[in-house]
């Protein structure tokens, strides 16, 4: 094993300079020091002004996702130990404009979350009295898998449609619309079909199937979009019929 | 990608890499995926192919042979050659996708993928021995 390692740095100091360059550091290499660790050591001894986001450590809360030798993951689950030999080249995520080094501006997906209505709609709320609204395992099992999503973006920055068509929804966006549309609770599936089916929906989706491949949580968002074609495409089938529903 | 960001001193003069026009040759799975999604082309040709052979039929049987002799020919025949395989790798491609957009559930539990692959695989074999039998019965 080295004694050291070398991480090649995405540096971007918007007073500065006009566009991102690469800076070298070397850090000591430890079996069990992950990206996020490297990047902490860097910013404790060598270099202060190395900006990055993070916060839990663990895969909880999302905010380390960068790309590591050109694919994106949380940097706290990506060991160096995986990226040898180095240099190990960090970078912010793609797609989204850089605010500084390796921290990314999350405004849009945050704008287009809320499009999709990532809450439980009911067409009327029953009375506190009558208690709450029940749910089998089954019905559990359902929406779960949708609803591990930490909105680590790392499935936007994999995406070469989102990339292409800044406007598209994306994949997080999607799968949580679904993570609510699958809920036996919730009733709102008609109100977010229009945006869902509309044309930044799924239709922009060709099926690259990277979102799912990067995504920590196995939420696959890439199937959450196909099976919604479906239910769509279903919709508007019915539509055509003369006493279908509009 | 957010709008009306201007840079002002009070505000993040934001970077914004362009999509190189060959984005697609960045990783192998992206090449993979522009791969499946050309396979149409050939999807398309096949279909032509057969349009082409079923208006010969109609225009008689000296009509249908000549057809038969232009198939024949070295250009179609690498040109099938490549379409077969192109249309291969769409079948092969689309049919490992297949559970990602079709959850299957039996008795309230999801069916593993590889049931919904397999069954796939499945019905194109028994499909394609079908085929078979009718064609070369005589």
């Amino acid at each position: 094993m080295p004694a050291t390692v070398a991480l090649a740095v995405a540096r971007y100091r918007p007073e500065e300079e006009p566009a991102p360059t690469l800076q070298t550091y070397e850090v000591p290499f430890r079996e069990d020091w992950v990206v996020l660790d490297a990047l902490n050591y860097i910013k404790d001894r060598l270099d202060g002004s190395l900006s990055f986001r993070w916060s839990c450590r663990m895969g909880v809360c999302g905010s380390c996702g960068m790309k590591v030798n050109g694919t994106p993951v949380l940097t706290c689950a990506a060991f160096l130990s995986e990226h040898l030999p180095g240099p190990i080249r960090v970078e912010p995520l793609d797609y989204f404009p850089v605010v500084r080094d390796l921290v990314v501006d999350l405004s849009d997906f945050m704008r287009k979350l809320k499009k999709v209505k990532p809450w439980i709609l009911r067409e009327e709320e029953k009375p506190l009295a009558e208690g709450e609204y029940r749910q089998t395992p089954d019905q559990l099992d359902a929406y779960k898998q949708f609803s591990m999503c930490i909105n680590c973006m790392l499935c936007y920055s994999a995406c070469p449609i989102y990339g292409l068509e800044p406007s598209f929804i994306g994949p997080a966006a999607i799968a949580l619309a679904q993570r609510y549309n699958m809920d036996s609770r919730d009733q709102g599936a008609r109100e977010r079909l229009e945006i869902l089916s509309g044309y930044d929906g799924i239709w922009q989706c060709t099926f690259v199937g990277e979102c799912t491949k990067v995504c920590p949580k196995n939420v696959d968002p890439a199937g959450a979009i196909q099976q919604y074609k479906l239910t769509s495409a279903v919709h508007w089938l019915k539509t055509l019929l003369p006493w279908g529903a509009r | 990608m957010s709008l009306g960001a201007h840079y002002t001193p009070y505000h993040p003069k934001w970077y914004r890499r362009r999509v190189s026009v060959w984005w697609w040759l960045q990783t192998w799975s992206y090449t993979r995926f522009v791969l499946r999604e050309l396979t149409s082309v050939f999807v398309a040709l096949f279909a032509v192919v057969l349009l082409w052979h079923i208006w010969a039929l109609e225009l008689g049987p000296e009509a249908y042979a000549r057809l038969l002799v232009r198939l024949g020919t070295p250009l179609f025949v690498v040109l099938h050659g490549v379409a077969f395989v192109f249309v291969l790798f769409h079948s092969i491609t689309w049919f490992n996708l297949a559970p990602k957009a079709m959850v299957v559930r039996l008795r309230g539990k999801r069916m593993p993928d590889w049931v919904v692959v397999g069954s796939n695989y499945a019905a194109w074999l028994v499909l394609s021995l079908a085929v078979a039998v009718i064609l070369l019965r005589r």
